[in-house]
């Protein structure tokens, strides 16, 4: 019932990218421990308030069990954990950004949705070469808002490590 | 283009239904029950395929068909006997035909090409008993199938002549045979050239033609590339009608053809009577078929009907006793499943919430939400029975199969199906093919003796191997039993400890012994074959069968066979579960796995010198699993209970818990679409209070135990801290 949902939306999301002419591009901005990052909006499904998650036998510390998201079992990391800044301390006004990312749902728990920010190419500046380690590089660049610096997150990049085993085909 | 698209989708549906009917009435006539009525049902399912085959213009098959069709034509009329040999025959004859159908369908391979040595032997056997049959228009012949379908649309053309039906003349008879030819414009340019088919007609005997020129135009308008004459033959001939209306056979959709048969004639009288009943049957044979004939020719040739009446009669008794069913696609089958799935849930939420409620005051509400999750319950299974399937589909897929081992093997195997009707939801049925295969294999392969190796063992011949199925207990049970010589436990058991499987001092019990062929990397087979001997097969098929929430054993006697045992679900959809509660969280047992739960005194338990814990049950010991070690969350109850489940190779374990919540059924998800596998852990669900609950996978939580080191430390939780808890 969800999974053609999810192919619909990503066709959707895959369809308007190309559509995407303009160097514009369209950002969810939120705040983890007080600093700003963004995702790219075409990989945000929904936003939900934090609620009671079922624990994973096992799950890594960044895991924060799965939930139900309309009859779908979506995982949950925690942003803050994955960060290396420790576990959060999860309540009502955590808010939890449901994104697909190569087609599965994921859940990131987050301190606060901020804004949408649109911004063009030039503005998305590079990282300084150096400034984060091999094995990090999950910034796609960071961007000057009048709020201060928002860095830009590659998702894939960041939670390939968080899924289980390969799903089987 | 889409109808195309769609008549072709109906035909292959159509081809698989009489695939079937032909291997049924095969079988059939191998188990014994040889009549008219089976053989004619073979003979018309081939004839259908045929005859479709011709409207996509699969040429290939169309030859192939042709030549099945005349010999079980042959075989029906009594010039061919039907015996050991010939059924053999028909049955690999068949087996090509899937082949052709799948290539076809798939549009891979040269569909000419195959088969070829089951072409030659049926061409052998047409040739070899062709005297008596050549020349005699039977009816009933096969060779006119090509115009199947013209014919069952004239049958409903106003003016469509009754059905001629001939004699069965075993003789050989001359006779004039007049044939009016009206080429169509598009003759020429279809590269069809009048004079070959005169060419064709005169090979068949003496020809005289007669050209008709009143439809040539003035020079104005006369066209180069069109023919505007019209012949008529006479032929005189030996050959049956068919045989004529084969060398038109790529003609006839570019002309005006009709036939007169002198023989056919004398006929006409006789089949007068059966016209009736042509006109009724062909009409639901052509509501069937993917046929889009041109109407034409429909018209025109009314000779052309034949009808033979013995068909006829069987026809209408198909028709009458034909079930009423609905194609529908799966998908949408699927999607109504998911659709109850997800009202069964929010059904049990909406019971949950109104748990609270005071009967008093909405006592109206609580009424009707208890008629909700009655009338979602029945919902819910009338939409899994809409899903259920009959073994039978996979089942038969299985004599084909033993077929083709027995030949490769040199081995004469006869498969006997018992339960084909036993239904399990599609999901399991799309399953259980792979395990049976390769546990067929590995019963003809390992088990069954060579026929010289049985004569003198005293057993017959020919093996017999067994493939039943059966519900029970909430569960299918499928049995692959062969009678042959049985596992040879002291080779087993020396490859096992050669290749480390198990330890060189290790006793197992003879039944361990037999069921370390489902060992990975476990091979007997002293050379590799094709059939089997690489040493992958069973152990996988015992992955994929533990993963589909099933169980699969093997026992055997020695000299006496081998019986494999498959216990699987009777659906992947729905399962019915214990809730239990382990720390914070809520889990689900299935239960099929439960043998029972208790509550256990202190003095029941023990603790071995590795720090396993053990019950004593009624004088039985159990291993004891904490579940919280297993699960990574801690027991907080002071008084755990104990559940016992069956497990597969561990046999029963007790699973310690912090209390159990009920019983419910649940709806299957996967944790695997979003996330990945979880070791001791098969799917989830969402319960009442819309949260979601893991279903344990109690073989994995028992193997998981004894297979780690790491497990079996933490499993030697405090003395006291037990003590205390179970007190």
């Amino acid at each position: 019932m969800s999974q053609p949902a999810v192919d619909l939306n990503t066709k959707v999301q895959n369809s308007l990218s190309q559509d995407r002419h303009s160097d514009q591009r369209q950002f969810v901005t939120f705040t983890v421990e007080g600093r700003a990052y963004a995702v790219d909006i075409m990989c945000v499904r929904e936003i939900k308030a934090w609620t009671e998650t079922t624990r994973l036998p096992h799950q890594p510390e960044y895991m924060r069990g799965v939930l139900n998201l309309r009859g779908s079992i979506v995982p949950v990391q925690d942003l803050r954990c994955r960060f290396g800044m420790g576990e959060t301390e999860a309540n009502n006004n955590h808010v939890v950004v449901i994104v697909v990312i190569e087609e599965r749902l994921l859940g990131i728990l987050v301190d606060t949705v901020s804004d949408i920010l649109t911004v063009d190419g030039e503005q998305i500046k590079p990282i300084p070469s150096g400034a984060v380690q091999v094995g990090e590089d999950f910034l796609e660049g960071l961007v000057n808002t009048e709020d201060g610096m928002v860095a830009i997150l590659t998702l894939p990049l960041l939670f390939n490590k968080g899924f289980g085993d390969e799903p089987a085909q | 283009m889409d109808d195309l698209e769609e008549f072709r989708m109906i035909f292959f549906q159509e081809c698989q239904e009489l695939l079937q009917s032909l291997e049924e009435s095969l079988s059939s006539i191998e188990n014994g029950n040889y009549d008219n009525d089976t053989i004619n049902a073979a003979f018309r399912a081939i004839h259908s395929i045929k005859g479709g085959a011709g409207a996509f213009g699969f040429d290939g098959m169309i030859s192939f068909c042709h030549n099945f069709e005349s010999v079980l034509d042959q075989v029906r009329n009594g010039h061919i006997d039907m015996d050991h040999n010939m059924l053999k025959l028909s049955l690999r004859a068949k087996d090509i035909v899937a082949d052709l159908v799948e290539a076809a369908q798939s549009g891979n391979g040269d569909l000419a090409s195959m088969g070829g040595d089951v072409l030659k032997e049926l061409e052998y056997t047409l040739e070899h008993n062709k005297a008596p049959a050549a020349g005699a228009v039977t009816g009933s012949s096969g060779t006119q199938a090509p115009k199947a379908k013209a014919e069952e649309k004239k049958a409903e053309a106003p003016k469509a002549e009754a059905p001629i039906v001939t004699q069965e003349d075993d003789e050989p008879q001359e006779r004039d045979v007049f044939i009016t030819f009206k080429p169509e414009a598009d003759l020429i340019r279809a590269a069809i050239e009048p004079l070959k088919l005169i060419d064709g007609l005169n090979q068949l005997g003496a020809t005289t033609a007669e050209v008709l020129e009143e439809n040539i135009p003035s020079l104005e308008s006369f066209r180069a590339d069109q023919c505007y004459l019209t012949w008529k033959f006479n032929v005189y001939t030996t050959a049956s009608l068919e045989e004529i209306e084969d060398v038109f056979f790529f003609a006839k959709e570019y002309a005006e053809i009709s036939y007169q048969d002198e023989r056919a004639e004398k006929a006409q009288a006789e089949a007068d009577k059966a016209s009736q009943i042509s006109q009724e049957t062909s009409s639901q044979d052509e509501a069937s078929s993917s046929s889009d004939e041109n109407s034409s020719e429909a018209e025109s040739a009314p000779k052309q009907k034949i009808m033979p009446n013995n068909d006829d009669a069987d026809k209408k008794a198909a028709a009458t006793k034909a079930p009423v069913t609905l194609r529908v696609d799966l998908g949408r089958i699927d999607r109504l499943v998911n659709m109850v799935g997800e009202t069964v849930i929010t059904q049990s939420v909406l019971a949950q919430q109104a748990s609270t409620l005071s009967p008093e005051q909405h006592g109206g509400l609580l009424h009707a939400i208890e008629s909700l999750s009655r009338q979602t319950r029945e919902l819910q299974e009338s939409v899994m029975s809409i899903r259920a399937q009959p073994v039978k589909n996979v089942f038969s897929r299985m004599n084909r199969l033993v077929r083709e081992l027995s030949m490769s093997l040199d081995k004469e195997v006869k498969l006997v199906i018992i339960g084909e009707h036993t239904e399990v939801d599609t999901t399991v049925i799309e399953e259980l093919s792979d395990p049976l295969v390769h546990m067929i294999r590995n019963s003809m392969d390992h088990g069954m003796e060579s026929p010289d190796e049985r004569e003198k063992l005293g057993k017959p011949r020919e093996g017999t191997v067994k493939l039943s199925a059966e519900h029970r207990s909430g569960r299918i049970v499928i049995t692959i039993r062969d009678d042959g010589r049985g596992i040879n436990r002291e080779k087993v058991l020396k490859i096992a400890k050669q290749k480390g499987l198990i330890s060189e001092d290790a006793n197992p019990t003879p039944e361990e012994i037999e069921n370390m062929i489902f060992l990975p990397g476990f091979s007997t087979a002293d050379k590799v074959s094709n059939v089997s001997g690489r040493g992958v097969g069973m152990d996988v098929v015992r992955r994929n069968i533990q993963a589909l929430g099933g169980r699969v054993f093997i026992t055997s006697t020695p000299g006496k066979g081998t019986i494999f045992t498959m216990a699987l679900p009777l659906t992947l959809a729905v399962l019915d579960g214990m809730v239990i509660r382990v720390g914070t969280e809520n889990y689900i047992i299935p239960i099929t796995s439960i043998i029972e739960a208790s509550r256990i005194d202190s003095h029941q338990l023990s603790i071995l010198p590795n720090g396993t814990r053990v019950v004593n049950l009624r004088g039985q010991y159990i291993r004891m699993i904490n579940l919280g070690n297993a699960l990574n969350v801690s027991l907080n109850s002071s008084t755990p209970q104990v559940i016992i489940v069956e497990t597969e190779g561990y046999g029963q374990v007790g699973l310690l818990v912090d209390d159990l919540i009920g019983q419910q059924q649940i709806v299957i998800k996967s944790l695997e679409t979003n996330y990945g596998r979880v070791e001791g852990i098969s799917g989830a669900t969402i319960l009442g209070d819309g949260k979601v609950a893991l279903i344990l996978d109690t073989d994995a939580v028992a193997a998981m135990n004894l297979g780690s080191a790491s497990y079996a430390n933490s499993y030697n939780f405090n003395e006291d801290e037990i003590q205390e808890k179970v007190s």
